[in-house]
């Protein structure tokens, strides 16, 4: 092994000795590698300029078209979100301002129901209250009626008891001055 | 066992950092035709690969809500895209695609490279000067065709007073061509730099007292190896992007 890496030493060392101290500047390999530079370049040109780039711009471009739609669409939904939410404002304020009205009328109404209802409740307790003066009127006379009816009654009794007999006008004129009196 | 008696032998440590970017052919051999099939054919074909799997498999569902893989397919795109049309101007983006071609090719040789035992192509100047040439090429051309001579305009600086403008205009000039030659060498020295050096820490890993230290270097230097290779293909196509503003809008 160790001949073989001396052989090998010695070959490196030939072909450092035969090639000058940079190999870049060995120019007997520069048309070599020219050549086969530019097929390099003129494959990698046509593979970028007609695939490569091409599809690389529409893809970014596409995105592009996309991301701007989309930023558009969400716009669009942001300005009816915003409108839908007048509207919502806007109707809670109606029903609000409608249920203030019907409030109010309900009030009304309740009102000149009770000034009725209260009316004639009164005008009720009136006519009751007159019909029970009359009544008492009434019984107040039939009372006076009946207590000359037993005065009378009485004095007669009183004066047939002392032995008299009474005259029945004269009791009665007495008892009529005596109770008006 | 046999490499430390090796090393033993040779009284010392064998560094061999720049190795790993030795041009080989791939099914034996040993003269490189420029059609022959090395590691550079198999590195590249695998960046072709990985970019398909990408940009194309990834993608392949056109999903509006995209998986992990079309994510960053489209991130990509995205990313470039956005450069082409800030850096370059609206009327760059008919440029896109070629600009893409760019940005994936070193993305994906420089992350390649990054995985143990792999070539990395982006390393060779043959391939960062064709590249940055490319670039050098179309700006110049488009300049000329869209503006005529308007272009030389680049180099007349009106808002300079104008005893200034022959110096400045010479500056300019220099400038420009060294463009290529700047943007060749920063992606390709900064690539394999770092790979170097990487491969030098590997070595000193031979000595067993100083190996732990050696393998924390490598891990701190394989960590900044990995935003390298990202921020080299920006730089590349960033700088790309303004070399075009350039040719479109000539004017200071």
């Amino acid at each position: 092994m160790a001949t073989e890496t001396h052989e090998a030493a010695g070959h490196a060392a030939d072909a450092a000795a035969s090639a000058p101290g940079m190999p870049q500047l060995d120019f007997s390999n520069w048309g070599n590698q020219i050549f086969w530079l530019l097929v390099t370049l003129v494959v990698i040109y046509f593979v970028l300029s007609r695939i490569a780039l091409p599809r690389i711009a529409n893809v970014l471009a596409e995105r592009q078209g996309t991301i701007t739609n989309d930023i558009a669409a969400a716009e669009e939904l942001k300005a009816k979100a915003v409108e839908a939410e007048e509207a919502y404002n806007k109707a809670l304020a109606d029903a609000r301002a409608e249920a203030q009205r019907i409030v109010a009328e309900a009030k009304a109404e309740i009102q000149v129901d009770l000034d009725a209802a209260t009316a004639k409740a009164d005008a009720e307790i009136a006519a009751k209250a007159a019909e029970s003066e009359k009544a008492i009127a009434e019984i107040r006379a039939g009372a006076l009626e009946s207590v000359k009816v037993v005065a009378t009654e009485t004095a007669a009794e009183i004066v047939a008891a002392l032995g008299g007999s009474a005259d029945d006008k004269a009791i009665a004129d007495a008892i009529g001055t005596r109770v008006k009196g | 066992m046999a490499s430390e008696a090796h090393g033993a032998e040779e009284g010392g440590l064998v560094f061999h950092p720049m190795d790993q970017f030795i041009v080989k052919p791939l099914f034996g051999g040993d003269t490189i035709e420029w059609y022959t099939v090395t590691n550079v054919t198999l590195w590249m074909a695998l960046a072709v690969v990985g970019i398909i799997a990408m940009m194309v498999l990834g993608t392949r569902r056109r999903a509006m809500v995209p998986n992990r893989t079309q994510s960053i397919g489209e991130l990509a795109y995205g990313f470039v895209y956005k450069m082409v049309e800030d850096v370059a101007g609206k009327d760059a983006v008919k440029f896109f695609p070629y600009i893409m071609t760019l940005f994936m090719f070193i993305v994906f040789a420089n992350f390649l490279g990054l995985i143990p035992m792999s070539f990395t192509t982006t390393s060779h100047f043959a391939v960062t000067v064709v590249l940055a040439l490319l670039v050098f090429l179309t700006v110049t051309i488009v300049g000329f065709v869209k503006n005529g001579a308007g272009f030389l305009g680049l180099f007349w600086v009106s808002s300079a007073p104008l005893a200034l403008r022959p110096i400045l205009a010479i500056i300019e000039l220099i400038s420009y061509f060294v463009r290529p030659v700047s943007h060749s060498i920063r992606l390709a020295g900064n690539v394999m730099a770092g790979h170097a050096v990487i491969k030098v820490f590997a070595g000193f890993a031979a000595i067993a007292v100083v190996s732990p230290v050696s393998v924390v270097a490598i891990t701190a230097m394989y960590g900044l190896e990995v935003l390298v290779a990202f921020i080299q293909a920006y730089v590349f196509t960033i700088l790309t992007c303004v070399y075009l503003k350039d040719a479109l809008h000539p004017s200071h």
